[in-house]
């Protein structure tokens, strides 16, 4: 299998380029899956402990945007910033910043769901004795995320499997500008129809590789957390 | 009596709680003063649970009204309760007494000093680090006593909280929850077991579907039981 040695000899030898298309894939997915964080999280413990009007509504959505197509998120976000959308002014279409942003609202659906539903069932084992400490509602929030961190763990890693393995959305905002918004997956995409198996395969299997890595690392991290807190 | 919103005395005027079409609490009136422990017993089923967690401001009454101290309605910041199997927090035993310092706005810097102290009260200081939940039936329920205790509570209500325990477990309970007594802190405890009632009680509620049937001090209530069903619960008889 000549691509196979073609490719391992690329990684082995560090291709620079190659090596710049890894570090901008890793930024982008990690940074999209922090910022849908930052919102996702609070957000899946809102749902699950305020009750208001609509609520099942939204979580239906919620639930059901963990299947969003990329491609059209990638449109959607597409269309917000170009010059003439809405966002057009902030000029990033076609940079690292603009596929961050469309991967964290690809990403946002599947960490609110997973999360509101980890904190659902945290809550109600938690309920009683919240009350009767009198925990005020955003104290609730931040307990039970806090007490859900290493069922969260899983969750923030379906949300990175999820960006790191897209092409949808970063091929349509980020344009697949070589050394500057190509990423693993948009490259293997160009290099397959281009017929340059070699790096294809060898970003193929780095790919892979750093998502393995990504998640035995949580995984070990979860471990000793467990083991210290119970 | 000079002291700042106290939440004392408890007191339940006709009293009802249904959930659906059951009536769980019948038009009970109690008051709960401070002194010795008043302790709640019944059968499985009696309403004692239900009367803690309204004693407690947990749920409102479908009918009837609670006053504590004369108002009826508190921040509540001074009651304090431990159910039968207290949650424990996913962090050490030290950080669950620490997380309810915090909720009574202790600075951080004195919260680990108050933390050691209140976990020595209980026995477990030895133990402080260990993850909350790997302790003992036992130990949880004295760590719980450290938790509640932590708000510097003038009434502390216990549901049942031996009832999972074995016997050596439920002796260092009693014999915290005695001392905790002696402190001043009014205790108000359910209970089935007439041998704990008798151990722990200033007075005594008997509690049967739904309502009280009687009130007595403990001498009183195991020499001269009022009621007939009081002697057939002593006797051992079932009461339904």
């Amino acid at each position: 299998m000549p691509d196979g040695a073609s490719a391992l000899s690329l990684i082995l030898a560090g291709d620079p380029s190659l090596y710049a298309i890894v570090r901008l894939s890793l930024f982008v997915s990690l940074s999209a899956t922090v910022l849908a964080a930052f919102v996702g999280l609070p957000l899946g413990a809102a749902l699950a402990l305020v009750h208001f009007p609509g609520r099942t509504f939204i979580v239906v959505i919620t639930n059901a945007f963990m299947g969003l197509p990329p491609v059209v998120v990638g449109l959607v976000v597409f269309l917000l910033l170009s010059r003439s959308g809405p966002l057009g002014f902030l000029g990033i279409l076609f940079t690292p910043q603009a596929m961050i942003v469309a991967q964290a609202l690809l990403v946002l659906p599947i960490i609110a769901a997973l999360s509101r539903q980890t904190i659902e069932d945290l809550w109600v084992e938690y309920r009683d004795e919240l009350t009767a400490m009198r925990v005020p509602p955003a104290g609730r929030v931040a307990t039970l995320l806090w007490d859900a961190r290493f069922s969260l763990v899983t969750t923030l890693l379906a949300g990175f499997g999820r960006a790191a393995a897209e092409v949808g959305t970063v091929m349509i905002v980020g344009g697949n500008i070589d050394g500057f918004t190509r990423t693993m997956t948009t490259a293997i995409a160009l290099e397959t129809s281009k017929g340059d198996l070699p790096l294809a395969i060898g970003l193929g299997f780095l790919l892979i590789a750093l998502i393995v890595a990504v998640n035995a690392a949580a995984w070990g991290v979860r471990r000793i957390g467990e083991l210290r807190a119970g | 009596m000079h002291a700042p919103r106290s939440d004392l005395p408890i007191v339940l005027e006709d009293v009802s709680i249904r959930a659906n079409d059951v009536t769980i609490l019948d038009r009970v009136s109690l008051d709960l003063v401070p002194g010795a422990p008043t302790i709640l017993i019944g059968p499985n089923g009696a309403g004692k649970s239900a009367l803690i967690r309204l004693a407690m401001g947990l749920i409102a009454p479908a009918s009837g009204r609670i006053t504590w101290g004369g108002k009826t309605a508190t921040d509540g910041r001074r009651r304090a309760v431990v159910f039968q199997r207290p949650v424990m927090l996913r962090r050490s035993a030290a950080a669950n007494i620490t997380y309810a310092l915090k909720l009574e706005g202790i600075p951080r810097d004195r919260r680990t000093e108050r933390a050691a102290g209140l976990l020595d009260q209980v026995g477990l200081s030895n133990l402080a680090e260990r993850p909350a939940r790997r302790l003992s039936s036992g130990e949880q329920q004295r760590l719980a006593l450290a938790r509640a205790l932590a708000c510097d509570p003038e009434v502390l209500f216990l549901d049942e909280p031996t009832a999972s325990l074995d016997p050596a477990a439920t002796k260092a309970v009693e014999d915290l929850v005695r001392a905790i007594a002696q402190t001043g802190v009014k205790i108000v405890m359910a209970t089935h077991d007439l041998g704990q009632a008798r151990r722990l009680a200033g007075d005594i509620v008997f509690l049967l579907r739904g309502s009280v049937r009687e009130r007595a001090p403990v001498d009183k209530f195991f020499s001269s039981p009022a009621t007939t069903e009081v002697s057939a619960f002593i006797r051992g008889d079932i009461v339904i």
